[in-house]
C-alpha cells in the first residue's frame, strides 16, 4: 500500500481471518456432480437422458436376472413356475444349474473309480466291483445320466473337485507355471517348472502312459544339448543345423518314411518302458474334450507357441537375407489375408492331403497347430511394429559393442521392441482366445457348440439369453483380465517417463 | 606417405562360409532354400500320392458345370441351372455387400461411441466405456448367435400383423419386423427415373465443384462461402424438383400382408440382419477405441495454438484437429475394415449365403473338390485383403509427415 493511497482507503484489515471451510457447493460430491454431470444445460440434459437409459436397461434386466428360476427340468417347467409366481419375466437359470459341468468340461469323463473308492466303498465291497455299482456308461447320454446321479448323491462340489481333478489340477498348475512369467517378483527358479509344465499338462489331460511325454521332453532336451555343444565347439549355424537334425531323427524319423525304417526309435522305447514300469492315468480321447476347458487348452497353447514363432517371423521379415525375408513376408501375408475359418476348414479337410499317406493325427492337435500359425502371423506384425519403432542407434550400438546377431537381438533389441509391442501382443492374444469359439464349425465341442447342442434338446428348445449370457460372461472375465494385465505391464515397464 | 598398405588378399577358404559375415548369409540362404525345397517337394509328393489313392485329380473344370442349388439372397440373378462359377460370384457379392454395409454402420456407431467416450459428462463416458469393453471382450460369434436368436425367436410371426393381431409395423406402416425377416419398401423405377438419378449425380458433382471453388476463393481473397448450406440445398432440391417435374417416376412398393406372409417390398433375411448388426456392433467398439486414440493423439497445444490465432472452435476441429487425427486414425481403421470383411465368413453361423458357404461350402460338398475350392476361396479373401491394404499404403504415403 503506497502512501498516496493510505488516506483514501476507508478500512484496512490488520488481523488475519481464521481459515474458513469452502462453500458447500465447492467440495465433495456436490462439486464433483456439478463439474462432471451438470456443467451446462446440454450436459445436464445428457445426464438425465443417460440416467433414464440406465434405468430402462436395469428395469428390464434386473427383475429378469434376480427373479431367475434355478430349479426346473425344462423350459416349459420354468415357464410354469414363472406363471405360478406371477412374474412377468424370469430367467431360466435352471439350464445353467443342470448343464454347468458340461459347459465347463464338455464330455470329459469324470473320474468315477476315484469317486467310487472314496465315497462308495461299502457298495463296492458288497457288489463286488466297479461296474456293478455304476455301470460306467460309454456313450454320451449314459455319461450325462451317470454324472447327474452322482451330483444328486454327492453334491455338486464333490463331483466337481474329485470327478474333474485332472483338468482342475492342470489349470491350477497352469497358474503356478504362468505366475513367474507374469510377475517378475516371484523366484526365478519357478521358471523350471514353467518349462516342464506343457508335458505335465499333456499327461494330466490326455492320460495314457507317463513315458510318452517324458520321452518327448528328453528328446527336446537332447536336441537342445546337441545344439549347445556343437554351437559352443564350432559355430552357431552348425549348432542349429545339428540340433534340427537330431530333433528330426528323434521325432519325425525321416528314414521311417522311406523303405529304410532304420530308427523307429521312439515308439519302441516307449512300449519297452511301459511294459517294464507301467505308470500312467486312464487315457482320454480328445474327442471328449469340450467346453471352456477346450477353449482354454486351444487358447493357451496357441498363445504360448505363437509368441516365439511370431518373434522369429518378425526377425525374419527384417532380415537382410532376401530369401529368408521373402519366405517370412509371404507366410505372414498369406496367413493374415485369409480368415481363420478358412484355415480351420483347411486343417480339417485338407491337411491329410499334405501329410504322408496313412498319417492321421488328432483333430484337436491340427486345430492347435493352425491356430498357432494364424496367431503367429499377427504377432509377427505387432513385433515388427515394435522393431521398426526402435531408433536405429540401438541396433548400431549393439553392433559396435561387438555382439553377434542373436546376442544383440536378445540383449538389446528385443527387450525394448517387445516392451513397445505389449498392448498389441495382448490384443492378439485376446483375439486368439475369442477366436477359439470358431472351432465349433469343424465339429469340436467348444462352449458355443455345447450351447447349440443344449438348445437343440427337447427340454431346452427356445432358450438363448441365459446360455449366451453365461458363456459371454466367462469369456468376458478371461479377456478383461488379460487386458488389465497388459495395462499393468505397460505401467510397470514404462521406464521413460515418471 | 607409404603408411597405407594394401590389405593382404587372402585366398578363399572353406571355413569362411561359416565364419565370415560376407559369405555366411549366403550359406544360410542356401541351406534354407534346400530345406524349403525339400519341404515343398514332400508336400506336393504327398498330395499327389494321396489324391491318386483317392482316384482324384486336380482341375478347375467343375466351375463350369451346373451348380444345382439355390441361393436365397442374390444381387445378380441366379438359378440352380447356373454354373458353380456364377454361384461363387453371387457368394462373393454377398460377402462384399455385408462387408460394405457393415463397414458403414460400424464407422457411424464407432465414431459416435469414440467421441462420447471422451465426453466431459462422466456418466456418458462411463456408459460408452461399458459398451466398448463388453463388445471387445466377448467373441463375435456370441453376438451373431444372440442377434440371430432374438431376430428369429423374439420377433412376431407374420400372422400376428393381421387386423387385431399383437404386432404392428413401424415407420408409418412401411417396415415389418417378423421372425421370417424384415420387410422394407422397395423403390420402383418408373419411366423417367433415369433423369432424376442423372440430376442427382450432377448435383453431387456440383457440390464437389463448389467445395473446390470455395477453397480457392478463401485462399485468394479470404472470403468464406456458406458451403454447408449451399451443399445441402444442392443435395436435395434439384433431385426433388426433377422428381416432380418428371411426374413422380420413383414410387415405393410397401410390404402387404397377404395370407400367411408379406408380399411386396424387399424381404431382408434374418441371417443377413444378424450378421450385419453383430459385425457392425462388434467392430464399432474397436473403431471407437481407434477414434478416441486418434483424437487424444493430437496434442492440446494444437488446439490452444489455433485458439490463439483466433480460429473458431468448429473450424479448429475441421482444419487443425481432424486432419492430424485422421493420420493416426485411418490406417488402423482400414485394418478394422479388413477384419470385418474376413469376419463376415462367420456367416456360416446363421446360414447367410456368402462366398464361404457357396464356393467353400455347397460347391465343395457337391463336387468333392476340397483342394481347388479352398484354394479359390483363400485366393478371393487374399486378393481382397491385398487390394485394400495396397490402397491403404497409397493413402499412408500421401498423408505421411513430409520430413526433410
Amino acid at each position: 500500500m503506497s502512501e498516496a493511497h493510505a488516506h483514501s482507503v476507508a478500512y484496512v484489515r490488520d488481523t488475519m481471518l481464521p481459515q474458513a471451510a469452502p462453500p458447500p457447493g465447492e467440495t465433495g460430491p456436490l462439486r464433483w456432480m456439478r463439474e462432471n454431470l451438470f456443467s451446462s444445460i446440454p450436459n445436464a440434459a445428457l445426464t438425465l437422458l443417460s440416467i433414464y437409459f440406465i434405468y430402462t436397461i436395469l428395469a428390464a434386466i434386473l427383475p429378469w436376472m434376480l427373479g431367475g428360476i434355478w430349479d426346473a427340468g425344462s423350459l416349459t417347467e420354468c415357464r410354469a413356475i414363472r406363471d405360478e409366481r406371477g412374474l412377468e419375466t424370469a430367467a431360466c437359470w435352471a439350464v445353467i444349474n443342470e448343464r454347468w459341468l458340461q459347459l465347463l468340461f464338455g464330455f470329459y469323463p469324470i473320474d468315477s473309480p476315484l469317486l467310487a473308492r472314496l465315497f462308495y466303498a461299502d457298495e463296492l465291497a458288497a457288489a463286488g466291483g466297479m461296474e456293478a455299482v455304476f455301470g460306467a456308461g460309454s456313450n454320451a447320454t449314459a455319461r450325462i445320466e451317470f454324472v447327474a446321479q452322482m451330483r444328486a448323491d454327492l453334491g455338486n462340489l464333490v463331483v466337481f473337485f474329485f470327478g474333474y481333478w485332472r483338468p482342475l489340477l492342470a489349470l491350477a498348475l497352469l497358474v503356478v507355471a504362468v505366475a513367474p512369467v507374469l510377475y517378475s517378483s516371484l523366484p526365478r527358479k519357478m521358471l523350471v517348472f514353467s518349462l516342464a509344465y506343457p508335458f505335465v499338462a499333456v499327461f494330466l489331460l490326455w492320460g495314457g502312459t507317463i513315458w510318452g511325454p517324458m520321452l518327448v521332453a528328453l528328446g527336446i532336451l537332447l536336441s537342445l544339448g546337441v545344439l549347445r555343444v556343437v554351437a559352443g565347439e564350432t559355430n552357431a549355424l552348425l549348432g542349429m543345423l545339428a540340433g534340427i537334425l537330431v530333433a528330426l531323427m528323434i521325432f519325425l524319423n525321416p528314414l521311417a518314411f522311406t523303405d529304410l525304417g532304420l530308427f523307429p526309435l521312439l515308439p519302441h522305447v516307449k512300449a519297452m518302458l511301459d511294459s517294464a514300469l507301467p505308470l500312467g492315468l486312464p487315457a482320454i480321447d480328445s474327442a471328449d474334450f469340450g467346453g471352456f476347458m477346450l477353449a482354454i487348452i486351444i487358447g493357451t497353447s496357441g498363445i504360448v507357441l505363437s509368441l516365439p514363432l511370431g518373434i522369429l517371423l518378425a526377425l525374419g521379415r527384417q532380415s537382410s537375407m532376401p530369401l529368408i525375408k521373402w519366405v517370412c513376408v509371404s507366410f505372414i501375408e498369406v496367413i493374415r489375408g485369409v480368415p481363420l475359418i478358412v484355415w480351420l476348414f483347411t486343417a480339417s479337410l485338407l491337411l491329410n492331403y499334405f501329410l504322408p499317406p496313412g498319417t492321421d493325427f488328432d483333430l484337436l492337435l491340427r486345430v492347435i497347430i493352425m491356430v498357432t500359425l494364424f496367431a503367429s502371423a499377427y504377432i509377427a506384425e505387432v513385433v515388427r511394429g515394435g522393431l521398426a519403432a526402435l531408433p536405429k542407434g540401438q541396433y548400431e550400438a549393439a553392433d559396435s559393442l561387438g555382439l553377434d546377431y542373436w546376442k544383440s537381438m536378445r540383449l538389446i533389441v528385443l527387450p525394448q521392441a517387445l516392451k513397445i509391442s505389449i498392448p498389441g501382443i495382448v490384443n492378439t492374444f485376446i483375439g486368439l482366445f475369442k477366436d477359439t469359439t470358431l472351432v465349433v464349425f469343424i465339429g469340436l465341442r467348444d462352449p458355443l457348440g455345447l450351447v447349440n447342442a443344449i438348445r437343440a434338446t427337447g427340454e431346452w428348445n427356445g432358450i438363448y439369453w441365459e446360455l449366451y449370457v453365461f458363456v459371454g460372461l466367462m469369456f468376458f472375465i478371461f479377456c478383461f483380465f488379460m487386458s488389465r494385465y497388459s495395462m499393468y505391464l505397460e505401467r510397470k515397464l514404462a521406464t521413460d517417463r515418471r | 606417405m607409404a603408411d597405407i598398405t594394401e590389405p593382404p588378399r587372402e585366398s578363399f577358404r572353406l571355413s569362411q562360409l561359416l565364419y565370415d559375415a560376407r559369405y555366411r548369409s549366403l550359406t544360410i540362404q542356401v541351406v534354407a532354400a534346400i530345406l524349403i525345397m525339400l519341404l515343398l517337394v514332400e508336400l506336393v509328393d504327398n498330395t499327389v500320392t494321396n489324391l491318386a489313392a483317392l482316384g482324384k485329380d486336380i482341375g478347375f473344370g467343375f466351375l463350369w458345370t451346373t451348380a444345382g442349388y439355390d441361393i436365397n439372397q442374390q444381387i445378380i440373378p441366379f438359378s440352380s441351372q447356373d454354373t458353380h462359377a456364377r454361384a461363387a460370384l453371387v457368394g462373393m457379392l454377398n460377402t462384399l455387400l455385408v462387408a460394405f454395409l457393415g463397414c458403414i454402420l460400424a464407422t457411424v456407431i464407432g465414431v459416435f461411441a469414440g467421441v462420447l467416450r471422451l465426453s466431459k459428462n462422466w456418466l456418458v463416458a462411463r456408459i460408452m466405456t461399458v459398451y466398448v469393453e463388453a463388445m471387445r471382450n466377448t467373441p463375435l460369434l456370441i453376438w451373431i448367435y444372440i442377434v440371430y436368436a432374438v431376430m428369429t425367436e423374439a420377433t412376431p410371426q407374420p400372422r400376428d400383423f393381421r387386423e387385431g393381431g399383437s404386432a404392428s409395423m413401424y415407420l408409418w406402416d412401411s417396415v415389418a419386423i417378423t421372425n421370417r425377416g424384415v420387410y422394407i419398401p422397395e423403390p420402383l423405377w418408373g419411366a423417367g427415373s433415369g433423369v432424376v438419378v442423372a440430376v442427382f449425380l450432377l448435383s453431387l458433382l456440383g457440390i464437389f465443384a463448389l467445395r473446390r471453388y470455395a477453397r480457392r476463393l478463401q485462399e485468394k481473397t479470404g472470403q468464406q462461402l456458406p458451403v454447408l448450406w449451399i451443399s445441402l440445398g444442392l443435395f436435395f432440391v434439384p433431385a426433388i424438383l426433377a422428381h416432380f417435374v418428371m411426374g413422380r417416376p420413383i414410387t415405393l412398393e410397401y410390404p402387404e400382408l397377404g395370407g400367411f406372409n408379406f408380399d411386396g417390398g424387399i424381404q431382408v433375411r434374418n441371417s443377413f440382419i444378424a450378421l450385419w448388426l453383430a459385425l457392425s456392433l462388434y467392430t464399432s467398439a474397436f473403431i471407437a477405441e481407434i477414434v478416441r486414440a486418434g483424437i487424444l493423439a493430437v496434442s492440446k497445444g494444437q488446439t490452444e495454438a489455433a485458439f490463439a490465432l483466433g480460429i473458431q472452435p468448429n473450424r479448429t476441429m475441421q482444419l487443425i484437429i481432424l486432419p492430424q487425427a485422421l493420420r493416426v486414425i485411418v490406417p488402423p481403421l482400414i485394418s478394422q475394415y479388413l477384419n470385418l470383411t474376413k469376419n463376415s465368413s462367420l456367416a456360416i453361423a446363421v446360414g447367410y449365403m456368402d462366398v464361404r458357404s457357396t464356393l467353400g461350402g455347397i460347391t465343395i460338398n457337391q463336387t468333392g473338390r476340397e483342394l481347388e475350392g479352398m484354394l479359390l476361396l483363400g485366393l478371393f479373401y487374399l486378393v481382397t485383403s491385398l487390394v485394400i491394404s495396397a490402397l491403404m499404403n497409397v493413402y499412408n504415403s500421401s498423408v505421411k509427415l513430409k520430413e526433410r
